[in-house]
């Protein structure tokens, strides 16, 4: 209980100084911290697959993401400083968020008692999916088709992203080309932690399906050793014009949509599996999954194309 | 009060936290940056009602697990959309405000 | 037999955040970049690898404990890693050509 006290209110300085912090780098760096902090909240709660997941995406990706574009709009700071609200807005802003905060609280409060839940439901049927991990069992067999869909949403972002190129890049390479020391640190830490990188990656989401990992979690780590390897220099972002890399995005999807339609054959509903092949299906529906989200999160990072493609 | 009602209270100032944030900054960015922290703080809410529905062997209720993992993966998604976006208006008109004179 | 090895795990720790509370005041204290990257450095190596070593009188089974050397092992090379990439552009001199 003192843990969680001292780690509550840790979270909750972490964010007081991601909203009033001066600088946006500084902000920035809050919020990389806060998100890690968040990822012990969720220890705490009995949750490693989201703690892992909080941690890898929530903190990892989305703080990369976030340090490159405040690195890229630091001259705009003191611009924007100048429209700062007046202290009534400010005043009425806190009232508001406060009367918020109040509502949220007291229902946590309320809550009911006992606790409605479907764990019971969940334990039931786990044995019929072949899997050991019960969140993995809800995201690939009893609500496999939010999975789908949310592979789909990524994809999507992604066409938007790219969709922002200016027309004379239309299609190219997307980022700059990073140069590094080919004797340097980053080189070196790039060469030893890629291939380690790519050997844990595989190992969180294949041990998924009967510990906390999965399909998610792996295709992160995935995706961060190809960020590395393209920010150390050692491979350059393919165009993305590319029909490899089109084909590899939408693999994940394409297969879990087509297993999808193959329910209806198999056993007569979307994305029913038969109970004998259920195992089968779902690691067929994994792999390519874990791939294309992999792909997906690295170029997301990568941001929209800005060198022409070779013509 | 158990733990996982104390998470829950911290997760209800979070989004009251991410609001002012969202509403005070001018700066598209800090409001990235407070949107995150509002769905940080929603997450935690959901989450501490998957630890009470703590049942049949499980430290929590596997359906809101999956749930959130979902959301974290999309406000992702949509976090680096919004980026993109801001980072186009930025070199388009050299500004990164939304402000009212164009 | 548990009595000492506890006894071991929380000198061991202590001693580490102890490292971790050196290297923090270091941070919030030193006046420029590189001596605080140094003072960084004593909290992610020795503070880190004494947690880790008073850790290691808990587990069961050496595939854990290889686990946590791994780890602190890993954070090892992505602090050195960063440490000196940032040095390079702290330098009084600015980067060297």
């Amino acid at each position: 209980m003192a843990f969680d006290s001292g780690l509550a209110v840790l979270v909750l300085g972490v964010a007081v100084w991601t909203i009033a912090a001066r600088d946006t780098f500084a902000a920035v760096v809050g919020f990389v911290a806060y998100g890690l902090l968040l990822a012990l909240a969720w220890v705490r709660l009995a949750a490693p697959d989201v703690a892992l997941t909080e941690a890898a995406i929530g903190s990892g990706v989305t703080g990369g993401l976030l340090i490159g574009a405040s690195t890229r709009l630091r001259r705009t700071e003191t611009a924007a400083a100048g429209e700062e609200p007046g202290p009534t807005l400010r005043l009425a802003a806190a009232v508001l968020c406060g009367l918020v905060s109040a509502g949220l609280a007291a229902i946590v409060l309320m809550l009911p008692e006992p606790a409605p839940t479907l764990a019971p439901q969940a334990a039931a049927n786990i044995a019929a999916t072949g899997l050991g991990n019960p969140v993995t069992a809800v995201l690939m067999a009893y609500r496999a088709i939010d999975t789908l869909l949310e592979t789909v949403v990524l994809l999507l972002a992604l066409v938007g992203v790219w969709s922002l190129a200016p027309d004379r890049v239309w299609g190219g390479f997307p980022g700059p080309r990073h140069h590094a020391d080919p004797d340097g640190v980053l080189t070196f830490i790039a060469q030893l932690l890629v291939p380690l990188g790519i050997l844990v990656g595989i190992h969180i989401f294949w041990v998924g399906s009967v510990a906390p990992g999965g399909e998610f979690q792996g295709a992160t780590i995935l995706a961060a050793m190809w960020i590395l390897a393209m920010m150390a220099g050692l491979v350059d972002a393919p165009p993305v014009s590319r029909r490899w890399l089109r084909l590899l995005l939408i693999a994940g999807p394409a297969v879990f949509f087509a297993i999808g339609l193959a329910g209806f054959a198999m056993a007569g509903a979307f994305l029913a599996y038969p109970v004998e092949y259920a195992k089968l299906l779902i690691v067929t529906i994994e792999i390519p999954v874990t791939l294309s989200i992999a792909a997906t999160l690295a170029l997301l990072v990568a941001g929209p194309p800005e060198r022409a493609p070779h013509r | 009060m158990s733990e996982a009602t104390l998470y829950g209270l911290c997760g209800a100032v979070l989004v009251g936290l991410g609001l002012f944030g969202l509403i005070v900054h001018p700066q598209p960015l800090r409001k990235i940056l407070a949107f995150n922290l509002i769905g940080g703080g929603v997450f935690l809410l959901f989450g501490v009602v998957a630890r009470r529905g703590a049942a049949a062997g499980f430290g929590g209720d596997p359906v809101p697990h999956a749930l959130i993992i979902t959301g974290i993966v999309v406000a992702f998604a949509a976090t680096a959309l919004a980026i993109a976006l801001l980072l186009r208006l930025f070199q388009e008109t050299g500004r990164a405000t939304l402000g009212s004179d164009g | 037999m548990s009595l000492a090895l506890d006894a071991l795990t929380t000198l061991a720790v202590s001693v580490g955040a102890f490292f971790f509370l050196a290297g923090t005041v270091g941070l919030l204290r030193f006046p420029d970049a590189l001596s605080r990257l140094h003072a960084l450095t004593k909290a992610d190596n020795l503070g880190l690898g004494l947690v880790v070593l008073g850790l290691l009188f808990q587990v069961e089974g050496p595939f854990a404990a290889l686990k946590l050397i791994s780890v602190w092992l890993l954070t090892l090379l992505a602090g050195a890693t960063v440490t000196q990439l940032i040095a390079r552009t702290a330098r009084p001199g600015g980067p060297p050509v």
